[in-house]
């Protein structure tokens, strides 16, 4: 297997007005392979926004990258400030599929316009007929309706209107997608549909490979293959997906997994109590590990020093506990649940009901 | 998975029926371009419950949501709150109304003034009360419910303020009313998920300890299972399935919902 894209020791930043770096990404160490969906998990501010527009190699201030090697393909890419990434580029060989992309269709523009913005800006001889009857091919080819491209964009539905800009995003069957939260205003049904979509561009050979960002852990474990789970700019753990998901090696993981709910009984009686606290922020982040002050097997060497990353490049987890309990789950998940307790038979006399 | 399959928090005994509705529907635009959003639905919520709607986007969940609330008004049939009317309400009447009935809405980025700090917002809400006079006692009580102590948030601008803190802000807003009902759409869409628990154990708690009734609609059945006492299905603005949250989550009669309890993604794999 080839290797699409490969990322070592990542590390980019926002430049604040007064002239300070905000690190967004630190030291960040992916792969991905061909034919492969990488899920990339986090809470909002984790950086995995930012680290995607570092991937797609959309860096623009105040983002800049200050250090860390990325190669695409096996070729070197070279961020400095002299660095001229061809135009072209960007939606031929990786392609962004940007947050809310699906909210940002221009309402005066017929869908199909568009798609021939998308492929006479890479193309200039294109003609109008044949990039139709390519783009019409693709959608009848993944199931879509060919009536979408004569519609406005206010004419679809949310679902819809996602998975139009996704086939937009990949008229040029670049190597590698980058979807960053393509399901996170969607409905359930919506969400299957635009991830069975997926798999299904990848089978065909649309794309090589896909980076999959959102906070979402259950879409997660659907489409993709491994998961990257990313604290305050840190990647924490990475791990083959159904592994993750039952067998978390960092706290943190499974703290977010715990707070999962999904329509199973004993969500009825549980209550699930989140991760206490709230992420850190990049402009000041703790000393040690980052996810020191939240965790509840925190240790002392946890608030001082950086914990070490432990396991093989397909399946490490940055965390001392992990490093003393090796093989081990973590044992965050049970005890973050308790159940309630019962509530009085009687519901309390409603004070604010009855001040009136 | 191997927890036993009790039968959910000790069964609540309804109350009243606070909300009854009777062939509600909705038309947006007329003649050819008419749609009907809401087709007919009856509807009953009991004072004391979480009342979850579910469906799909377009299914006229939030439509049905607004005519509650009265921010549409109702095309045909009638609802009534408390005993009252309230097909048709305006001026004074539904002013009034609006002490009774709160709402929270999806976006917490959306509903906030960027320029006004916490307590300036609240403030503002004040005012459909006619400025009353424990204003401050109510904006401490109403923050203190949702979690917040008041000093620490009252001076914060919302870029200050996490989504999910934004979110229990506005349900202290809403809670300063006192009122009866709560209705809250898609009001945790948008949250991470370790943020999200936080403001249903919220809403659990303003049940349990308030006895506040809750309208909440979600397109996630997972969340529903979570907080609901009755789960209401719509789909394309037809009620199809309606009854106790353990019936209808974990034997769904109707094709469509057990459809949507398909599409939910799964963590684990199926035993």
């Amino acid at each position: 297997m080839t290797r699409l894209l490969d990322a070592r020791n990542l590390r980019a930043a926002y430049r604040t007005p007064d002239g300070r770096l905000v690190r967004a990404v630190d030291d960040v160490t992916l792969h991905v392979e061909e034919g492969e969906v990488l899920g990339v998990a986090g809470e909002s501010g984790s950086g995995k926004s930012t680290l995607g527009a570092v991937l797609s190699l959309n860096v623009r201030a105040p983002l800049e990258v200050e250090s860390g090697e990325l190669d695409v393909e096996g070729k070197r890419q070279d961020f400095g400030a002299s660095a001229r990434i061809p135009r072209t580029w960007r939606g031929s060989v990786v392609s962004l599929l940007p947050q809310g992309a699906m909210n940002s269709i221009s309402p005066t523009m017929r869908v199909r316009e568009l798609c021939f913005d998308v492929i006479r800006a890479h193309d200039r001889r294109a003609r109008y007929g044949e990039s139709m009857d390519r783009v019409r091919e693709r959608i009848t080819d993944l199931g879509l309706p060919p009536r979408v491209l004569d519609a406005y964009p206010h004419q679809l539905s949310g679902g819809m209107k996602q998975r139009v800009v996704t086939v937009i995003s990949t008229l040029l069957n670049p190597r590698l997608l980058i979807a960053d939260e393509p399901t996170s205003a969607l409905d359930v049904s919506s969400q299957r549909a635009l991830m069975d979509m997926l798999k299904e561009m990848l089978s065909a050979g649309i794309m090589g490979g896909v980076i999959f960002i959102t906070h979402d852990l259950p879409v997660l474990r659907a489409v993709s293959d491994r998961i990257a789970v990313m604290y305050a700019g840190k990647v924490v753990e990475v791990a083959d997906a159904a592994d993750l998901a039952e067998r978390p090696r960092h706290p943190y993981s499974a703290a977010l997994l715990a707070s999962v709910l999904v329509p199973e009984p004993r969500y009825r009686t549980l209550r699930v109590t989140g991760i206490p606290g709230s992420p850190p922020s990049l402009a000041d982040p703790p000393s040690g590990c980052r996810f020191h002050p939240r965790c509840e097997l925190v240790m002392a060497q946890c608030r001082t020093q950086t914990p070490p990353v432990v396991g093989t490049e397909l399946r490490h987890s940055a965390c001392f506990w992990a490093a003393e309990h090796p093989g081990e789950p973590v044992p965050v998940g049970s005890a973050t649940r308790t159940s309630t307790p019962a509530p009085a038979s009687e519901p309390a006399p409603d004070p604010a009901g009855s001040t009136r | 998975m191997t927890a036993p399959a009790t039968p959910a928090r000790p069964v609540r005994e309804g109350g009243r029926e606070l909300f009854v509705g009777r062939g509600l529907t909705k038309t947006f635009g007329r003649g050819r371009k008419a749609v009907e959003a809401v087709k007919g639905v009856d509807l009953s919520i009991a004072e004391g419950d979480i009342t979850t709607i579910v469906g799909e986007s377009g299914s006229g969940k939030s439509t049905l949501a607004r005519m509650v609330l009265g921010l549409l008004p109702i095309t045909s049939g009638t609802l009534s709150f408390d005993g009252r009317d309230v097909t048709r309400l305006g001026g004074a009447a539904r002013k009034a109304y609006w002490r009774d009935v709160q709402a929270v809405f999806q976006d917490p980025f959306a509903s906030f003034n960027q320029f006004f700090t916490v307590r300036r917002l609240l403030e503002r809400s004040l005012r459909l009360l006619g400025g009353a006079r424990d204003g401050r006692q109510r904006m401490e009580e109403a923050l203190g419910h949702v979690g917040f102590a008041a000093d620490d948030v009252l001076d914060r601008f919302p870029h200050e303020l996490s989504g999910g803190q934004r979110q229990r802000v506005m349900i202290a807003r809403a809670l300063m009313m006192r009122p009866k009902v709560l209705v809250a759409d898609e009001a945790t869409s948008m949250l991470d998920a370790s943020l999200r628990v936080n403001v249903l154990n919220v809403l659990t708690d303003l049940r349990d300890e308030l006895g506040m009734t809750i309208l909440f609609i979600t397109h996630d059945i997972g969340q529903a299972c979570y907080i609901a006492d009755r789960v209401m299905v719509l789909e394309h603005g037809v009620m199809v399935e309606q009854g106790p949250a353990e019936d209808v989550i974990f034997r769904p009669q109707q094709e469509y919902t057990q459809r949507l309890l398909a599409d939910v993604p799964k963590l684990h794999e199926a035993p």
